[in-house]
């Protein structure tokens, strides 16, 4: 038993929706009660999809529990199929549904069923959604895929591959599958079949024609790419194309795969993550501190880029992926780091707090650690929210999706000029130490606290975390003056952080430069 | 004033209770009952409700919440793991060490609810007792309930009914002597509370206390000499376990609309005998006040047909504030559950054209919707862009809940509301 307030996963059959509600003629009929319909809403609310998940849930209640509850799983099963006529069907159970061991896939055997009808078997207990997912595109691929046709190619037909991973709820997915597809057949490399997302059934049939695959998401078709180069000697691609150096890395990979040997094409592919980078106006965000938590693909992939492409400090990375815990260690360890692997997200909270990373790169959970702390994130990973599938086109992937990571990775800070400014200005009614960057909303603090507090004590308490006023002595003052312009806010900022840390009142001269060797380290 | 027991006039429940009903079976796209948790754990603002289920129970609380804007959120799931369905450990013990710990780092709460879930209930994890268990442990600073907001049995805000009938056993006894009081039930937010508060004190009628408090100490007494009165109507546990404890029920319809929170006044004040010279001296301004705030939206809504999903159980006393004070008129009313007693004033209200659903087929459901073409639909929120899709505007019956629709002050907002959607399409030309 595990106490869990928020999670970063779902449980394993959400995973298995992500993968039917990503394919067009694939159906999902779940064992499962009704309150566990609510997943729909994370697609037609979050995702703002259009039409309804392809799942029906059988939803039995604790008085179908003494009665037959898989006459109701058939029941569900043989009408789903005739309602939505597709052209396969995946069958499992949720977490109750698994205890009351109906064994939907025995049960829809003898239903005879005209269509293939692929059992799933999801550990709910021990497995989670992203776990569910990889599982689910295996089974399916791994069931559909040896019914296709062999390849019969036209002599003079370039390279093929697939694209495997990108999903319904995926975090950029959609943009990312547009920008690759174009990069690939930018360099001569015909797309075959894009799976699961968009996908029918009658493409998984057609995933053997290609000649390798390009694993955009290990974390949902890691398993399913293995086992197609066991079954069928497609090999697959490893570099994630996040990030210009990475970009360039995966073409550099695609053509050695593909076999193309002409001129290298890529130079002509134009970023502007280069040159805005090194562009003088950047060079405030040199060695920003910075933390990274996600998905480990996203996570390792951006601590390139933080670190070779802005210039950034990497301070702290982590994961919630265990399936992929290796490969985050190893990451980390070659930035002299070492890997945070949790699922709590009060861990990764006390980290941030005890870091003090000017910038966290993280996921919809550590935006709300980081809003709370008054720390500038940018999310970089699933799990998602509503906001995280904006209207424009916006990759993470590829060239274009370099650029738009530099938009999200200096969004959050404070401009470069603008702080500037907020220096030189700093006595100006206008411009105070406390007016964070004019585009960014207020920090937040804590009102559901205070007034519980009032609630019960009738009077409200001190904020703790160094809010009381810290008086700064005037030798103090008028040496922090002494103090370049453009760093003295931040040195006004780590000095009354770390009296606040000792508990001190007052701050003495001698208090600024113990703090000055302190954040100096 | 006070009065005796026998001074207070408690009526019976009137009304036809044989209206035909459309009963469907099929699949149920609705919440469960832990969903109760969202609004009652804002409500009681030193309660902890603690979830042992699954991580779909976890998952569903995120999803529900939408945002995760709480640091440290007074609701949490104890999830099941391999080993304790295994056998492998001691799921009692287990759960003894979260609480524990939960306990230490929040020392604040005051209540604990262990809620259950479809998988404890399904294994037959015995919550009452644990609860029993743990209050042993940690009173007198923290008492420790137990009810089922599972899946399998309850559904949306029946867990609110299921929360507040737990709170029944253990509420104060009432003092020796006491006189007649008022006991409002259901969790209603603080501004409406504070409302109904100040009217029946301008009437006269009082003591008055709400179920559930907002304090775990403050809960109120009850007791032979307790009348109340629900101002939810997905109560019936509820009401039971009050009658149970000796307390009387007044029947009335709920306080929805202009007419609505009259008619629940005027239940209660001709129980307690209020003149109604000063029954309509306190009720005229706020009542002519709201019947105002929802003439504002009659253009826009008036004759308009509405079509409801069931979900919140709301949907027949929302149908009858939206017909009988907008000219709305409703095509099909869907509820999860129907209680013929609570209900049956408020059909009694409604034309008799009306379908009344009780369950769901969702598929055949949609069919019917979408062959009908109401001019607005009430639905859960996965249903709810499918349906935009097609053509059909929605209303999210999920912010029914959240928002406070109740009382005089709130009946414009509630009619705003429907009329929102309505106003929106004709803005837009894209
Ligand atoms: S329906 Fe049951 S299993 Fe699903 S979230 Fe609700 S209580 Fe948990
Ligand atoms: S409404 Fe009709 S069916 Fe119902 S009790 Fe009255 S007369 Fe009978």
């Amino acid at each position: 038993m595990k106490l869990s307030l928020w999670t970063y996963e779902g449980p394993p059959h959400v995973g298995a929706m992500r993968i039917a509600t990503a394919m067009t003629d694939l159906h999902y009929v779940l064992h499962a009660p009704q309150g566990d319909t609510y997943a729909d809403l994370l697609f037609t609310m979050i995702e703002r999809r259009k039409h309804r998940p392809p799942v029906t849930y059988t939803t039995f209640q604790a008085r179908d529990l003494g009665a037959d509850t898989s006459q109701l799983f058939m029941d569900a099963a043989r009408d789903a199929q005739a309602r939505f006529k597709p052209a396969a069907m995946i069958v499992g159970a949720s977490c109750t549904g698994e205890l009351i061991q109906d064994d939907p896939g025995g049960l829809s055997r003898t239903l005879g069923l005209p269509i293939p009808v692929i059992p799933l078997e999801l550990p709910s207990y021990s497995k989670k959604e992203n776990w569910g997912a990889s599982e689910t595109f295996y089974q399916v691929v791994r069931a559909l895929a040896p019914q296709g046709a062999e390849r019969m190619q036209a002599k003079d037909a370039g390279p093929s591959c697939n694209i495997l991973g990108p999903t319904a709820l995926g975090f950029r997915h959609r943009d990312d599958v547009t920008e690759i597809v174009g990069l690939l057949e930018k360099i001569g490399v015909t797309v075959n079949v894009v799976a699961p997302l968009d996908a029918s059934v009658h493409d998984i049939l057609a995933l053997r024609q290609a000649d390798f695959n390009v694993l955009l998401y290990p974390e949902i078709a890691l398993t399913a790419a293995q086992w197609l180069k066991r079954t069928f000697g497609q090999p697959f691609t490893r570099k994630i194309p996040i990030g210009v150096s990475a970009t360039r890395d995966f073409v550099r990979e695609v053509l050695d795969v593909a076999g193309i040997e002409d001129a290298d094409p890529i130079d002509q592919i134009e970023s502007r993550l280069p040159w805005y980078s090194r562009s003088i106006d950047s060079t405030y965000l040199t060695g920003k501190r910075v933390f990274l938590f996600g998905d480990a693909s996203h996570v390792i992939a951006m601590a390139r880029v933080a670190k070779t492409e802005m210039g950034f400090e990497i301070v702290g990375m982590g994961s919630y992926s265990r399936e992929f815990a290796r490969d985050m260690r190893e990451a980390a360890a070659a930035y002299g780091l070492e890997a945070l692997i949790t699922e709590d997200y009060l861990e990764v909270e006390e980290q941030i707090r005890s870091l003090q990373p000017e910038l966290v790169l993280g996921t919809q959970m550590e935006r709300h650690i980081s809003k709370r702390l008054g720390i500038p994130c940018a999310v970089i990973s699933a799990p998602v929210h509503v906001q995280d599938y904006p209207a424009r086109y916006s990759p993470f992937m590829g060239f274009e999706g370099a650029n738009v990571l530099f938009d999200t990775l200096v969004h959050p800070l404070t401009m470069g000029l603008e702080e500037h400014l907020l220096n030189m200005f700093r006595d100006d009614f206008e411009f105070n130490d406390e007016a964070g960057p004019s585009h960014l909303g207020h920090a937040s603090n804590n009102e559901r606290q205070k007034s519980l507090e009032k609630l019960q004590h009738g009077e409200p308490t001190q904020g703790q975390n160094g809010e009381g006023k810290i008086e700064w002595q005037p030798d103090a003052e008028r040496e922090l003056k002494k103090i370049p312009f453009f760093v003295r806010g931040k040195a006004r900022r780590n000095t009354e952080k770390f009296a606040a840390e000792l508990g001190l009142a007052e701050i003495s001269m001698e208090t600024l430069y113990e703090a000055k060797s302190h954040f100096s380290r | 004033m006070s009065l005796t027991r026998e001074e207070i006039r408690v009526p019976e429940f009137k009304g036809c209770r044989q209206r035909p009903v459309l009963r469907q079976r099929g699949q149920h796209e609705v919440f469960c009952g832990l969903t109760g948790i969202m609004w009652l754990h804002r409500k009681i603002q030193d309660a902890f409700f603690l979830i042992v289920g699954s991580r779909t129970c976890a998952h569903l609380m995120q999803s529900a919440a939408g945002v995760m804007i709480f640091a440290e959120p007074r609701f949490g799931t104890a999830i099941l793991e391999e080993k304790d369905l295994a056998g492998l450990a001691d799921m009692n013990d287990e759960l003894d060490v979260v609480v524990e710990r939960l306990l230490e780092r929040r020392p604040e709460i005051r209540l604990l609810f262990l809620v259950g879930s479809c998988p404890s209930e399904v294994i037959k994890l015995d919550l009452s007792r644990a609860a029993h268990r743990l209050s042993k442990i940690h009173s007198p600073g923290v008492r420790i309930l137990n009810y089922s907001g599972s899946g399998i049995e309850t559904t949306f805000t029946q867990g609110e009914d299921a929360c507040l009938a737990s709170l029944v056993p253990n509420l104060p006894p009432e003092p020796e002597g006491a006189p007649a009081s008022l006991m409002v039930v259901g969790a209603l937010s603080d501004v409406v509370e504070d409302q109904f508060a100040r009217i029946f004190e301008q009437l006269g009628i009082g003591p008055v206390r709400f179920l559930p408090a907002r304090l775990a100490d403050d809960m109120p007494a009850v007791g032979e000499n307790t009348v109340f009165i629900l101002a939810q109507p997905f109560l019936s546990d509820t009401a039971r376990a009050l009658e149970a404890a000796g307390a009387r029920m007044l029947p009335a319809p709920f306080p929805l609309g202009a007419n609505g929170t009259t008619e629940w006044f005027r239940v209660a004040a001709e129980a307690f005998g209020v003149e109604p010279s000063l029954f309509d001296t306190v009720t005229q301004a706020p009542r002519m006040r709201a019947q105002r705030a929802v003439e504002n939206h009659r253009k826009r809504l008036e004759g308009c047909s509405i079509f409801f999903f069931p979900d919140s159980q709301l949907e027949i006393p929302l149908a009858r504030f939206l017909h009988q004070e907008l000219g709305m008129i409703p095509s099909e009313i869907g509820t999860p559950y129907l209680n013929t007693k609570f209900m049956a004033p408020e059909l009694d209200a409604l034309p008799q054209n009306v379908v009344v659903s009780e369950g769901q087929d969702v598929d055949v459901q949609l069919d019917r919707c979408l062959s009908e073409r109401p001019d607005i639909a009430v639905c859960g929120l996965g249903l709810a862009n499918p349906l935009e899709v097609k053509g059909i505007t929605t209303k999210w019956s999920i912010e029914l809940v959240f928002t406070p629709i109740q009382g005089y002050e709130q009946a414009g907002d509630l009619a705003e509301l429907f009329a929102r959607p309505l106003n929106r399409r004709t803005r837009l030309e894209v």
